[in-house]
């Protein structure tokens, strides 16, 4: 485990990054769901949202950016959240796990992911 | 944001036909070699990331002043395997200690499943993970990475860990790619077993 204070992460900005929201309004974004975008960066926009959009030109998973823009998953969520609702992006959701930790993908998923395995 | 150019052409993109992540996570103390066993088998050099803790998750201490929640994250790194042309794996690599606890329902809900990493000298740090991921009803498997001079046996560390006779116990070197590859084969063997049995019922 890893604590230690924000370095040189002025709360501030997390603050201005999200207009002082601290949860995202889309529960639906996983970790490793995937962004793609839909639009293009243009002049005037949140610096964050150029970056995601230029990242997300293929698809890039949530945990994935937040490291690219070294900002919390947390926060990337919010940021992700209010491009999904302007059209800017859209999300590949996983399906096969979604259901939570006490439910089993069944044995068909299994075998592509052994076969990937195998495979590398 | 401060990356280089240097550092986006560094980035290697996924396919455009992937369209599922799918998440594995190691868990295990401080310096047992979950980064390593992550960089082993990633097609990524491994990033790392955090997330907030908040204070009603934490406990933080001192939470008081407007920007209080944001006094604490935690880091945790990961790294990436393109299986097929759809699906991708996510490799965590997750502190075992108590407080990653508080974020495991935030971040890891849907975890395909766990790989504990035990270094046979500090056994008890596995101790409290393993009892987590059966609190979290999350399937995992024990891989023991084999540091010179780590001699008992797997029979001893399957004792000393108390663990149940089907949860599966391996040897595995960190930092060797089969060696790694092996281990979440292990671990996917077990999902397997687990559904089978499960649809067969």
């Amino acid at each position: 485990m890893i604590r230690r204070e924000l370095e040189g992460e002025d709360p501030d900005r997390l603050y201005t990054v999200t207009r002082g929201r601290s949860r995202a309004d889309n529960d639906d974004l996983d970790l490793v769901t995937l962004i793609v975008s839909k639009a293009e960066p243009v002049p005037g926009m949140q610096s964050e949202h150029a970056r995601i959009l230029q990242i997300c030109r293929s698809p890039t998973a949530v945990v994935e950016i937040s490291a690219e823009l070294g900002l919390p998953v947390s926060v990337v969520k919010i940021l992700l959240s209010d491009m999904l609702a302007a059209n800017q992006i859209s999300s590949r959701n996983p399906s096969a796990t979604r259901a939570g930790a006490a439910q089993l993908p069944d044995a068909a998923f299994l075998r592509k992911v052994l076969v990937g395995l195998h495979n590398l | 944001m401060d990356s280089t150019i240097s550092d986006q052409q560094s980035r290697v993109p996924l396919r455009s036909t992937a369209t599922e992540g799918l998440k594995i996570v190691v868990v295990g103390g401080f310096g047992v070699g979950k980064t390593t066993l992550v960089r082993s088998v990633s097609e990524i050099r491994p990033l790392s990331t955090e997330e907030i803790m908040t204070q009603a998750g934490a406990g933080v201490d001192d939470n008081s002043g407007a920007t209080g929640k944001y006094t604490t994250t935690v880091a945790f790194d990961f790294g990436r395997i393109s299986l097929d042309e759809e699906l991708v794996l996510y490799l965590f690599g997750a502190p075992g200690q108590e407080r990653f606890w508080f974020l495991w329902d935030r971040l890891f809900a849907g975890t395909l499943g766990a790989v504990v990493l035990v270094d046979t000298r500090r056994i008890e740090d596995s101790w409290y993970a393993i009892d987590r991921l059966e609190h979290h009803g999350t399937p995992f498997i024990v891989a023991r990475n084999n540091f010179p001079g780590s001699t008992r046996d797997l029979a001893a560390v399957r004792e000393a860990l108390s663990l149940a006779d089907d949860v599966p116990l391996i040897d595995c070197d960190a930092r060797d790619r089969n060696s790694a590859k092996r281990v979440l084969i292990t671990l996917v063997n077990r999902l397997y077993a687990l559904t089978s049995a499960r649809e067969t019922l």
